[in-house]
C-alpha cells in the first residue's frame, strides 16, 4: 500500500487510500450488532497510529506507550466524574493536551538514552504512573477505577446510544481526522526527516538535523494521539480503569502493530483489525486459550511475513508483476 | 584571505583511544586541502573530528573565528561546515529527492541548483536511495551535502570504488566546486596525484600526526618526496 517512510510520491491521496474509509461506512450498515467492537477496533487503530508514528517512522522504541493512552482516558474520567465536565470536544481537547505534556516531559529525559536503557525507561514510567493511579484512590478511583462518566449529547443532538451508533460514527471521524493529520506529517519533509533518523542517526547529525528536537516533537504528537485514544475509550465505555495502564495494553498495541506492518501507516489500521477480530473469534470458540491462537499467529507473522501482513500482501503483490 | 577553518594541536579519537595527536593546519577561505597517507592514518578520524564524531581530547578547532569544538554536529553543520562521508550514507527508504531536501538549509544551493549541477539525479529523482549506482550515490552524496549551503565542504575518498570514468566525472565537479564555487574544500583521498592536482595546500598525515604540509604543486613536483611521505611509508 504505502513504501515505507517516503513522501514525495505520495502526497496526494490514492484510491487505495480510501478503502479502510469504505470498509468503516459498510460495517455501519452492514454489521449494525458489531458497533462495540467496531468502536473497539477504531481506537486501537488510533493508538497503533501513534505508535507507528514513533516506532515506525521514528526508530523510537517503546514497551510503555499505554502509559499515554491511560492519561488521556483518565483525563476525560476525571473530567466528568470529579468535575463535572462533560463536554465531550472538551474532553478529548483536555486528555490529549494532558498525554502530550506527559509525552514532552517524560521525552525530554528518556530521548536523551537509547536501546536497552530507553526501552527500560519506558517500562518504568508505565510502572510508575500504574503505581500513582493505583495509590491516588481520590482521584482516580484506585483499583475500582472510575464508573459513570458522563458524556454530553455531541452538539446538544447525538447522544450515545445502547447500540453504540453515535460512538462509532464519532471514533470514525475523529480516526479520519488524526489519519489525515498524520498522513500529512509522514508525507512532509518531517516525515522524511525521522525516517532518516531511524535509518541512521549520525548522518542526520551531519547534515545539520537536530535530531533530539525531532524525535521529542514526533513523540510527543504521538503521546497526544494515544491521548485522543484514551479518551475515546472512556467516552465509549463511560468508565476508566487501570486495565489502561498496563504492560498488557503496551505489549497488545505492539503485537498489533508487528501484525500489521511497522512503519507503514495502513499497518495500523489492517493489524489491530486482525488482532481483534481474531482475539474475539477465538475467545468465543476458546475462552481460555484465544491468546494460544493470537500467539501462533504472531510466530507465523514474524517467520514467514517480516514486514506483517502488509509486508506479505507487498510481496505477493511483486511476484505477481514478475514476469 | 581569512582562514575559513582553522585547527591547532588537535587530539582526539574514538573513546579512551587516541587517534590524533598534534594535528594542526589552517584552511582559507575558498581554500583547498588534500589529506594524504596510507589506510589507518587518521585521515577520515580528522574529518570526523572536524564535524564532532569523535572524541575530542584536546586542541582547538576554530570556524569563521568561532572555536566549534565543543558544538554539537547538527550545530556545526548549521554554520556552514558541509560533509561527505567515505560510506556516502544514503537513506535507502527515501528518493534521491527526499535524500537532497531531508536537511536543505537556505542558500544559493537550491533543489534546481543541485539538479543542474547533477543532471543525471534529476533523471533519477523519484527513484529510491537503495536503486542507486555507486557513482550516483556520490553525486547524491556531494548534492545532499551542498543542500546545507555549507561554506566549508569535507569530502572522505569520493573516489573510492568508483570506475575510472566515473571519478572522472566527480574529480570535475570537486575542481568546479573549488575553483568556481568559492568553497573551501578538504579532500581527503588515496589517489595522491589525482588530489594534488586540484588542490592548493597539501597534508600529509602519518600515525595520527601531521608529518607534511606545503602546496599541493611543490609535492606533485616532487615525485621522490611523495613516494616516500605517501607511497612508501
Amino acid at each position: 500500500m504505502t513504501r515505507t517512510g517516503s513522501y514525495s510520491g505520495h502526497a496526494r491521496i490514492g484510491i487505495m487510500e480510501a478503502l479502510p474509509w469504505i470498509a468503516a461506512i459498510a460495517v455501519f450498515f452492514l454489521l449494525p450488532d458489531y458497533l462495540s467492537l467496531g468502536a473497539r477496533i477504531m481506537i486501537y487503530i488510533l493508538f497503533t497510529l501513534s505508535l507507528d508514528l514513533i516506532l515506525g517512522y521514528a526508530g523510537i522504541i517503546t514497551l510503555g506507550h499505554s502509559v499515554f493512552l491511560g492519561i488521556g482516558a483518565y483525563a476525560a474520567g476525571i473530567l466528568s466524574v470529579k468535575l463535572n465536565i462533560n463536554d465531550p470536544f472538551l474532553q478529548l481537547i483536555a486528555g490529549s493536551l494532558m498525554s502530550a505534556v506527559f509525552g514532552l516531559a517524560s521525552g525530554a529525559v528518556i530521548l536523551r538514552t537509547k536501546n536497552l536503557t530507553l526501552l527500560m525507561l519506558t517500562l518504568a514510567i508505565t510502572a510508575i504512573v500504574y503505581e500513582i493511579g493505583n495509590k491516588a484512590s481520590w482521584l482516580t478511583g484506585g483499583a475500582d477505577g472510575l464508573p459513570g462518566v458522563q458524556v454530553n449529547p455531541f452538539f446538544g443532538r447525538f447522544e450515545f446510544d445502547l447500540w453504540g451508533r453515535t460512538g462509532y460514527i464519532y471514533c470514525v471521524i475523529v480516526l479520519f481526522v488524526v489519519w489525515f493529520v498524520v498522513r500529512r506529517l509522514i508525507y512532509s519533509p518531517f516525515g522524511a526527516m525521522l525516517t532518516g533518523i531511524r535509518e541512521n542517526t549520525p548522518r542526520m547529525h551531519a547534515l545539520g538535523a537536530p535530531v533530539y528536537q525531532r524525535l521529542l516533537i514526533v513523540y510527543t504528537i504521538s503521546a497526544g494521539i494515544a491521548g485522543i485514544a484514551g479518551v475515546l475509550m472512556t467516552q465509549v465505555t463511560q468508565s476508566v480503569g487501570l486495565n489502561v495502564l498496563t504492560f498488557e495494553v503496551a505489549g497488545d498495541v505492539l503485537v498489533m502493530l508487528i501484525l500489521g506492518g511497522v512503519g507503514r501507516i495502513y499497518g495500523a489500521f489492517v493489524g489491530p483489525v486482525v488482532y481483534m477480530i481474531a482475539q474475539d473469534l477465538l475467545a468465543k470458540q476458546f475462552p481460555e486459550y484465544w491468546s494460544f491462537g493470537v500467539g501462533v499467529l504472531l510466530i507465523f507473522v514474524v517467520f514467514f511475513a517480516r514486514g506483517g501482513i502488509l509486508g506479505l500482501v507487498d510481496k505477493i503483490a511483486a511476484r505477481g508483476r514478475t514476469p | 584571505m581569512t582562514d575559513a577553518l582553522t585547527v591547532s594541536g588537535l587530539r582526539a579519537g574514538y573513546g579512551e583511544t587516541v587517534i590524533l595527536e598534534d594535528v594542526g593546519f589552517s584552511l582559507p577561505g575558498r581554500g583547498s586541502l588534500a589529506v594524504l597517507g596510507r589506510n589507518g592514518v587518521g585521515k577520515t578520524t580528522l574529518l570526523a573530528t572536524i564535524m564532532g564524531r569523535t572524541t575530542w581530547h584536546g586542541g582547538t578547532i576554530i570556524y569563521q573565528g568561532q572555536n566549534i569544538e565543543r558544538l554539537e554536529v547538527y550545530e556545526r553543520c548549521r554554520r556552514g561546515i558541509g560533509y561527505v562521508p567515505q560510506t556516502r550514507e544514503i537513506f535507502p527508504s527515501l528518493t534521491v529527492e527526499e535524500n537532497l531536501t531531508v536537511a536543505e538549509a537556505p542558500g544559493k544551493w537550491t533543489l534546481e541548483r543541485v539538479y543542474d549541477f547533477f543532471p543525471h539525479l534529476a533523471n533519477r529523482r523519484r527513484n529510491g536511495g537503495n536503486q542507486l549506482s555507486g557513482g550516483e550515490q556520490q553525486m547524491l552524496a556531494i548534492g545532499r551535502a551542498l543542500m546545507g549551503n555549507p561554506s566549508v565542504l569535507l569530502m572522505d575518498e569520493p573516489f573510492e570504488g568508483l570506475a575510472p570514468i566515473i571519478i572522472e566525472g566527480i574529480l570535475k565537479v570537486v575542481e568546479t566546486l573549488i575553483r568556481e564555487e568559492a568553497l573551501a574544500v578538504i579532500l581527503v583521498e588515496q589517489h595522491a596525484k589525482m588530489t594534488l592536482r586540484v588542490t592548493q595546500d597539501a597534508l600529509v598525515m602519518s600515525r595520527g600526526r601531521v608529518i607534511h604540509s606545503g602546496p599541493s604543486a611543490a609535492l606533485l613536483a616532487d615525485e621522490e618526496l611523495l613516494a616516500r611521505l605517501v607511497v612508501a611509508q
